[in-house]
């Protein structure tokens, strides 16, 4: 069977199961939505909460991006996983206490003040919209190549997939139908990668694998290889890389803090039913996102090895275009791979110099690992659901967030508290409606790659509520004054560095002109520093917290005594 | 008051406090630390094929996080018992 049936034919199939799912659980429970992680154990938490994490980012952009920076690639890998440290130490198990439900309830509860309330939710609404305007772009990378059209197009179909799914309702909260998700995104990611470390090294796991020796006789190990092909074409060392040290740190730590902000990552453990459980569901998450994470970079490196093999010849003098492999011909019709014959000597070849004729998108190259590797149909057609699925569920949960905050926290309980139900699911309908056309517009014009346009939903998230959410717990005199002139000083300057940046002065997006040499991506960590100096200045001048709050802030520090998350 | 005596609660705030930095601080040691600041110096150590510091950065760090936290989540339920405050 060719890949296009195939992939229909899978992509379909794990499209049932989720809405299957989600009707079986839906009937047989008729709690609320929110209570529906209420009775689920932790380990089974933490596999729901992998996969809402989880996004097109991890699945499809993550492993490209870093065969394509290689060393400065970990970035991703730390940051996105460090931030769980974070988030199970620091914040988990006193949110749970606290007990309510989203971020803004907690911001707006703690420092007792409506505008809080208000700046939290316009900061959540920011965050959720730069990251939905990444996954876009990823979902649209899939349907193009799986559809065989242009990328534009993809985004489009992708688009409408996703508000279709996310208006079933609902469905995001069945926490069942995200184990399942997850078990088909790391199934997929996971299979291929063994395959092609068999095949590359002889190894069986991806994590030891991309560390052997080649099996090609040479003896040479395979990352030393990968840095000598690296040399030899103009590219930097794979395992050096070039980004400044103070970039690197700062993207990192941007990556890490936002996780721990993120509201839809958090309210996952606002739902269990004990604080020990929110600490352990925080555990187990990382467990199944680091099966993912410790594979990618194995996908990273042996597959750059294998594009530049099959792209160049084992000779590495470039191959025939009329020879080429047959991924190369039908991932040039989505336009993410282009030839340009510059020489005219009818070969392709490619490289980080004058003499590079391709320009190969990092995006593609996770679903193209199958096809690069030679691999069987059905792996090409198992990843492309995994991408699906990831993309899903994300961005599934994403839109909720958005169009709950826009229409409940924010119209509902502070500008139009007087509109009825009817109008308020009208306007969550209206917001999810807009969130997914401006997403489809970032999708087609894309400000960077899938996982950098999601690195900055993350530095603002770092510079917002970070700082906001731990002097909350920490810092019991915190006032209101402080905390929401540090929000706004955090994200109004985090915010404003990335759009002068990306969309203003773009051709000033240089090292040089950086502050302090932090790359947009990195800025939600200064963003994060403003946040707490500004909150701590500003309580020096002000009155602080009043008693009640202070004693509440002592009862969310003990687990004793937490009774179930309630509604506001 | 859940705990026996206002001394009780400052004490096991302390304590967890305590462990909290301790863990966060082997947290930034492992990834900040040999991830990043000292890449270059571990680079030179070779490890079953990778160099040290690439290593740490790619996967060290990662399995490094998830021991942490089953830590953490191991010595607070042994201090909510200490502290007669954990849940029934």
């Amino acid at each position: 069977m060719d890949i296009k049936t195939l992939t229909f034919i899978v992509v379909g199939a794990t499209f049932a199961l989720y809405i299957g799912i989600a009707i079986w659980a839906r009937a047989g429970s008729t709690n609320d939505f929110y209570v529906a992680g209420g009775g689920v154990p932790p380990v089974a938490n933490g596999m729901a909460t992998a996969a809402d994490w989880m996004s097109a980012a991890s699945f499809i952009s993550m492993a490209g991006l870093i065969s394509i920076l290689g060393y400065d690639g970990s970035v991703y890998l730390m940051g996105w996983t460090g931030g769980y440290v974070l988030l199970a130490l620091c914040l988990a198990p006193y949110l749970r206490k606290f007990g309510k439900f989203t971020v803004p309830d907690f911001i707006g509860d703690r420092y007792y003040s409506q505008t809080a309330r208000t700046v939290a939710v316009i900061c959540a609404i920011l965050v959720s919209f730069t990251y939905i305007a990444g996954q876009m772009r990823g979902v649209g990378v899939v349907f193009s190549r799986f559809l065989e059209v242009d990328i534009t197009t993809g985004v489009l179909i992708g688009m409408a997939m996703v508000y279709f799914y996310t208006l079933l309702g609902g469905m995001k909260g069945i926490t069942y139908t995200q184990v399942a998700q997850y078990c088909i995104l790391a199934f997929a990611y996971t299979v291929p990668a063994v395959f092609i470390t068999m095949q590359m090294t002889g190894h069986f796991l991806p994590q030891t694998g991309f560390g052997a020796t080649l099996a090609d006789g040479s003896g040479l190990y395979l990352l030393e290889r990968l840095d000598g092909l690296s040399t030899q074409l103009g590219f930097a060392e794979y395992t050096e890389g070039t980004k400044s040290g103070i970039d690197v740190f700062a993207i990192t730590m941007a990556l890490m803090v936002g996780t721990a902000g993120l509201p839809h990552v958090i309210i996952r453990f606002f739902t269990v039913p004990k604080v020990s459980d929110a600490r352990r569901s925080g555990g187990w998450a990382l467990v199944f996102i680091a099966v993912v994470y410790t594979t990618a970079p194995a996908i990273a490196s042996i597959t750059k090895v294998n594009i530049l093999n099959t792209l160049n010849g084992p000779d590495q003098q470039g191959v025939l275009y009329e020879n080429a492999p047959s991924w190369v011909n039908t991932w040039e019709k989505t336009g993410l791979i282009q030839w340009e014959d510059n020489n005219e000597d009818g070969r392709m070849f490619f490289s980080n110099d004058e003499r590079n004729e391709m320009s190969v998108d990092a995006d593609i190259i996770v679903l193209a690992s199958p096809e690069i590797a030679n691999l069987p149909n059905w792996v090409v057609a198992l990843i492309a659901a995994g991408g699906v699925a990831a993309a899903l569920s994300t961005s599934a949960g994403l839109l909720l967030v958005i169009s709950s905050s826009v229409s409940h926290d924010l119209l509902k309980r502070t500008l139009m508290p007087n509109i009825t139900d009817r109008q308020e699911l009208l306007y969550a309908r209206i917001a999810a409606g807009v969130a997914v056309l401006i997403g489809a517009y970032f999708g087609i014009n894309p400000p960077g790659f899938v996982a950098q346009v999601v690195a900055f939903a993350f530095g603002l998230a770092a510079a917002s509520f970070f700082p906001a959410i731990i002097m909350g717990i920490f810092h019991k005199r915190m006032n209101s004054a402080g905390a929401i002139a540090g929000m706004v000083v955090g994200i109004v300057f985090t915010l404003s560095y990335i759009i002068y940046f990306r969309f203003v002065n773009p051709a000033a997006d240089t090292p040089e002109n950086w502050l302090f040499g932090i790359s947009p991506e990195g800025i939600g960590t200064v963003g994060m520093v403003l946040n707490f100096v500004v909150a701590l200045v500003v309580l020096k001048f002000t009155k602080d917290a009043p008693e009640e709050i202070q004693e509440m802030v002592e009862s969310i520090r003990y687990p004793k005594g937490s009774g179930a998350a309630t509604s506001h | 008051m859940a705990f026996e005596s206002q001394d009780h609660a400052k004490a096991y705030w302390k304590e967890n406090l305590s462990l909290m930095l301790k863990l966060l601080t082997v947290w930034f040691v492992v990834s900040f630390g040999f991830g990043i600041i000292l890449v270059d110096v571990l680079n030179h150590i070779t490890f079953f094929g990778f160099k040290l510091g690439f290593w740490y950065a790619q996967q060290g760090a990662i399995y490094t996080f998830i021991v942490l936290i089953f830590i953490y989540i191991k010595q607070m339920n042994k201090l909510d018992k200490k502290y007669k405050v954990e849940e029934e």
